[in-house]
């Protein structure tokens, strides 16, 4: 394979320090592979030449003079469309704010451009990062690169997307309930959702406060560490930052699995999975049991009750962070005779169904006499949650469970039943809820050729643990699968 | 258990102005969203303190200082509609 | 007759005096040209995350602690949940079931009486944006355009909250009198009503006098002065009253002050609930008031206006002056600084609220930007005791000070106003004076005492004033029976 678009982050890292490749043609190389799988694909709302040719030639000018700005120095990623980059539309995949170009820049890009990656462009999503398919985007559903009839998963399936078919060699993606481990799974990539409070939410157009994560996709463990140390670090701009020292998540890639306590999550690792997807999933514990690690199973009883809290916390926070969404300070606007009418009329027009839905179950679950019952109980069993996962790290390192229960579904196929779509987000959800660190790694693919993926969770700020064994399950699975679409012959 | 829903009123509150069809065909998909999400109340949570963030921190503050604003013209050229210096809506019903 | 007696709680919110907003670092200044001071913080951009000012958080412990309550340990913020074109989250940051302060209270003087006002919180919160409204008569549903201005939008609000505890529109404007005096000591905001920097609202019912239970609660907004706050209450408290006499049902609702035609009106809000949907703001982290933190606030909070007035009682003052004295804009500096410098505190307090205060206006100056100190002050007191300048002469040796013109000394005589004191240049004039009246001066020699007064008015006369009368006075007896 000689084309660089399918170079890991790391190996494009040595040839660049090394001469044999450049900024400027790693970028032709992904622009390439996009410009042949986009029509596709529709991984992409915004491309943005200038300016990733401009940050190619920066990448190139400071490698010549012999600056070294880090692992993602002179690399291409994508940018989900919901961190706000200043002079570029951002939209969050939504009507409500088409053509808005923002006045600043999200920390996360701040901390991209220091350490002199290039952003070749922001990623299609779900509505406001509400979904599990990408088939929520107001601009059109994007595809996975293994079969374009079936969904990348969500919210974050542009990004997901363009990592896997080479569009991109890393990318940006944002998870609130496994928006960035779910289509990570599905498209046969790496994709890791940090401690909550490592990676700054400033610029990151909110969904739900208290459970949205910035964190990478890549094609390797290894490389979304990378990505990892870049974007992590306190930021006085959000008051929930964690200002504590990064965790040292690289120290996990070099450490075997030699003794490592693995929890495999019982209630999320059997029925309720494909065959196929549980099959993988135990042969993949199994390897790590051969490997020299130590696997208990455990029972969390709480992560049953998950998702149902997860779906009033969720729509509850989101029903106020998209208030702000009204008609008089940016987007487009429906007229009316009074403010009221026009911001009643904008919000109609502006926002899909999924979102509109989801705004109507946060309204009421907070309103008045309702409030006890949905997201006060809620928040308690989040309660629970936290206290499960905190009781089970007193006897593992880290606990697993399969990272979706099923492979890439078709596109439309749970589009018209909202609960059903939820379900893709049952083993993902939970760590969102409790704030812990989780990442899903390809171990295998099914009976049709769908990728298969594997969760690691570990306890809050425990990145080195669950990198040593993310990285102990890369070995072991082995997984070199491709998707169709990243190769010439599937993209003619 | 059937949940009682005054969709009209709660659309109201999030100020989204749903035509009776739209408010008809969510409400369906509403109960049965609810009716899932209502099963945390069966769970024992008694004497259990609600979380509303998942990592135990306090105190973040900033010193008393002014940064730099954003410049006007940018911010109103994002504007659906401006008069001069100021945005411009139509007038409130409301006080 | 009376048989109805009102029930009063008060709501003020207060502008914080920081110099940056409550969530960002904007300039906390609302007079700029109109949106200047924003930033992607305060004007609600998709993505922003609010950050909160440490300084007006302890500006609220501060007025916590000087109302005597208790200081939460732990607080957080909520969101409070309402659509308004002003408000561009379309929620404010604020604070709901665990506010900052609680439980205080606040002795209110009302002629004799003394009012205890139930504090029952203060809490944070951020100012909205400010809107215009376009159109031929000003009205607002007959506008055809509001035109925004976002500069105020998120300025530190606080919000102090009573208890039901005022019974007359004086003791409501009193409470709101001495809140104002309160933060102004503490300088945690400038408190200047016009500007809106304090704002007040407030909860008024009727019940039959002595009754126990409290009547239908009606909001009154939009007083931006202790004037209004007073005659908005009247008004409503009448409204009330005659509608009770008249057994007819009072609406709980919302009314608002309308200045101009001295009447409570009813809101116009149809739609508005509210069900405001309060959560703990997930943007932010919970606060915490630790004891060390709580002390030191405490043990730097000045000398409160209370505890002031009833100092310069101490110092022989009436209770009016000392109220005047103490809330006088820079007059309480001035006057310690006198009385420390030896000037009798009661003629330095008069001095000071009358021929001062009266120039200040007349000049439209601030005492703090006059040359006018204490020493300066306690001087001229001691040159009138001494006999060196007339009480009329001192009025206008005063006003020179405080036009720049030098010290007492130096203005007294730049402009020539210094009593002659030299017994032998009054001897002088005094015979002149009975020389000229040869007649009125035989009568006073044969024992008509009565006119002393009148050589005593021909010698001043002769001086052009500058004489000391007394002098004079008795310079003149010592002739008539000498
Ligand atoms: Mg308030
Ligand atoms: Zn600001």
């Amino acid at each position: 394979m000689g084309d660089p678009a399918d170079l890991t982050i790391a190996e494009a890292g040595r040839q660049l320090r090394d001469g044999g490749l450049t900024a400027a043609g790693l970028l032709d190389a992904v622009r390439r592979r996009a410009s042949m799988t986009e029509a596709q694909l529709h991984a992409f709302l915004t491309i943005d030449a200038e300016g990733a040719a401009a940050a190619a030639e920066r990448a190139d000018a400071a490698l010549a003079r012999g600056e070294d700005l880090g692992p993602l120095h002179g690399i291409p990623v994508a940018l989900k469309d919901n961190m706000v980059t200043r002079g570029v539309e951002t939209t969050a995949g939504s009507r409500i704010l088409a053509g808005w170009v923002p006045p600043y820049d999200a920390t996360v890009v701040e901390r991209l451009a220091r350490g002199g990656a290039v952003i070749v462009g922001k990623t299609n999503m779900d509505e406001f990062a509400m979904g599990s398919s990408t088939e929520n985007s107001a601009y059109g559903p994007t595809r996975n690169p293994w079969d374009p009839g079936r969904v990348p998963g969500g919210s974050s399936g542009g990004s997901a997307s363009s990592v896997a078919v080479g569009s991109a060699l890393g990318a940006l993606g944002s998870d609130t309930g496994g928006s960035i481990r779910q289509p990570a799974a599905l498209t046969g990539i790496v994709g890791m959702k940090p401690t909550y409070g490592l990676v700054s939410r400033y610029g990151l157009i909110a969904f739900a406060s208290s459970l949205d994560q910035i964190g990478p996709f890549a094609r390797t463990v290894e490389d979304a560490v990378g990505i990892f140390e870049v974007i992590a670090g306190h930021d006085p701009s959000d008051a929930t930052s964690y200002r504590g020292p990064v965790p040292d998540a690289r120290a996990g890639l070099a450490e075997g699995p030699e003794g490592l306590r693995v929890g495999v999550l019982r209630e999320l690792s059997g029925e309720g999975n494909d065959p196929d997807v549980l099959e993988a999933f135990e042969r993949t514990v199994d390897a790590l049991a051969g490997a020299g690690a130590t696997v208990t199973p455990m029972s969390l009883p709480s992560c049953a009750d998950a998702l149902n809290a997860y779906y009033l916390i969720a729509p509850a926070e989101c029903s106020a962070n998209l208030a702000r969404f009204d008609g008089v300070r940016y987007g487009p606007r429906i007229g009316g005779d009074t403010v009221e009418q026009m911001m009643g009329a904008t919000r109609r027009d502006g926002f899909g169904p999924e979102v509109t839905r989801r705004i109507l179950v946060g309204t009421y679950a907070l309103s008045a006499g309702y409030y006890d019952a949905f997201y006060g109980q809620a928040q308690k069993v989040r309660t629970l949650v936290v206290e499960d996962f905190r009781r089970a790290y007193a006897d593992v390192d880290v606990l697993v469970c399969p990272t979706s229960p099923t492979t890439a579904f078709r596109v439309g196929e749970r589009a018209d039943d909202p609960l059903q779509m939820y379900l893709s987000d049952v083993a993902t959800v939970p760590v969102n809820l409790s704030g812990d660190p989780g990442i899903s790694v390809p171990v295998g693919v099914d009976r049709d050729g769908l990728p298969i993926g594997f969760q690691v969770i570990a306890p809050a700020l425990g990145e080195a643990a669950l990198v040593r064994a993310a990285a102990a399950v890369e070995r072991l699975a082995a997984f070199d699968a491709r998707p169709a679409l990243a190769t010439s012959e599937g993209a003619a | 258990m059937p949940i009682d829903i005054d969709l009209a009123y709660v659309a109201r509150l999030a100020r989204l102005d749903l035509t009776d069809e739209e408010l008809a065909s969510y409400e369906g998909q509403l109960q049965d969203i609810l009716d899932y999400a209502a099963r945390v109340q069966a769970l024992p949570t008694e004497g259990v303190p609600p979380t509303s963030h998942p990592l135990p921190m306090r105190n973040a503050h900033r010193a008393d200082e002014v940064e730099p604003t954003l410049d006007r013209e940018e911010v109103l050229a994002q504007a659906p509609d401006r008069d001069g210096p100021f945005f411009r809506v139509p007038p409130f019903l409301e006080q | 007759m009376s048989a109805w007696e009102a029930v009063i709680g008060v709501e003020t919110h207060v502008e914080l005096g920081t110099a940056s907003k409550m969530f960002c670092g904007c300039p906390a200044d609302t007079t700029a040209e109109p949106n200047t001071n924003v930033c992607p913080v305060c004007l609600g951009l998709p993505g922003a995350l609010p950050v909160p000012n440490e300084r007006a958080i302890e500006m609220t412990v501060a007025v916590g602690l000087a109302l005597g309550c208790r200081i939460a340990a732990d607080s957080e913020f909520s969101r409070k949940n309402y659509f308004y074109a002003d408000l561009p989250k379309n929620y404010q940051i604020s604070q709901f079931d665990l506010p900052l302060c609680l439980e205080g209270s606040l002795d209110v003087e009302v002629g004799e009486q003394t009012v205890a006002v139930g504090i029952t919180r203060v809490h944070l919160e951020e100012d909205t944006g400010k809107s215009t409204h376009l159109g031929e008569t000003g009205r607002i549903h007959e506008a055809d355009a509001a035109l925004i201005d976002f500069n105020r939008c998120g300025v530190p609000l606080m919000e102090v909250v009573t208890e039901p505890d005022m019974r007359t529109p004086e003791q409501a404007r009193a409470y709101a009198d001495e809140l104002r005096a309160i933060v102004l000591a503490l300088g945690v905001s400038d408190a200047r009503l016009e500007e809106g920097s304090l704002r007040f609202d407030a909860n008024v019912s009727v019940r039959p006098a002595g009754a126990e239970g409290l009547g239908v609660k009606v909001e009154v907004k939009n007083m931006n002065s202790l004037r209004s706050l007073q005659r908005a209450l009247a008004h409503e408290i009448e409204r009330q009253t005659a509608l009770a006499e008249a057994g007819e049902p009072i609406a709980q609702e919302t009314r608002h002050w309308d200045e101009a035609a001295g009447v409570t009106k009813p809101g116009r809000s149809k739609e508005q609930s509210s069900d405001y949907r309060y959560f703990p703001e997930p943007d932010l982290v919970p606060l915490h008031v630790g004891d060390e933190q709580r002390d030191r606030i405490a043990a730097s909070l000045p000398e409160l206006p209370a505890a002031r007035r009833a100092r310069y009682r101490g110092m022989g003052l009436d209770a009016g002056t000392a109220r005047l004295v103490a809330e006088g804009d820079g007059l309480d500096e001035v006057f310690e600084e006198a009385a420390a410098a030896g000037a009798d505190p009661q003629a330095a307090a008069t001095w000071l609220t009358g021929e001062v205060v009266a120039h200040l206006r007349r000049t439209d100056a601030r005492l703090g930007a006059t040359p006018l100190d204490g020493a300066a002050l306690a001087a001229l007191l001691a040159m009138i005791d001494g006999g060196e300048v007339s009480a009329t002469a001192a009025k206008a040796v005063l006003a020179g000070v405080l036009d720049g013109e030098g010290s007492p000394r130096e203005v007294a005589e730049a402009r020539d106003l210094m009593q002659i004191g030299d017994a032998g240049a009054l001897e002088a004039a005094v015979d002149e004076a009975l020389a000229a009246h040869p007649d009125e001066a035989g009568r006073l020699r044969d024992g008509d005492m009565k006119l002393i007064g009148f050589f005593v008015g021909r010698v001043m006369q002769a001086t052009g004033g500058k004489a000391d009368p007394r002098m004079v006075s008795d310079l003149i007896r010592g002739k008539a029976t000498g």
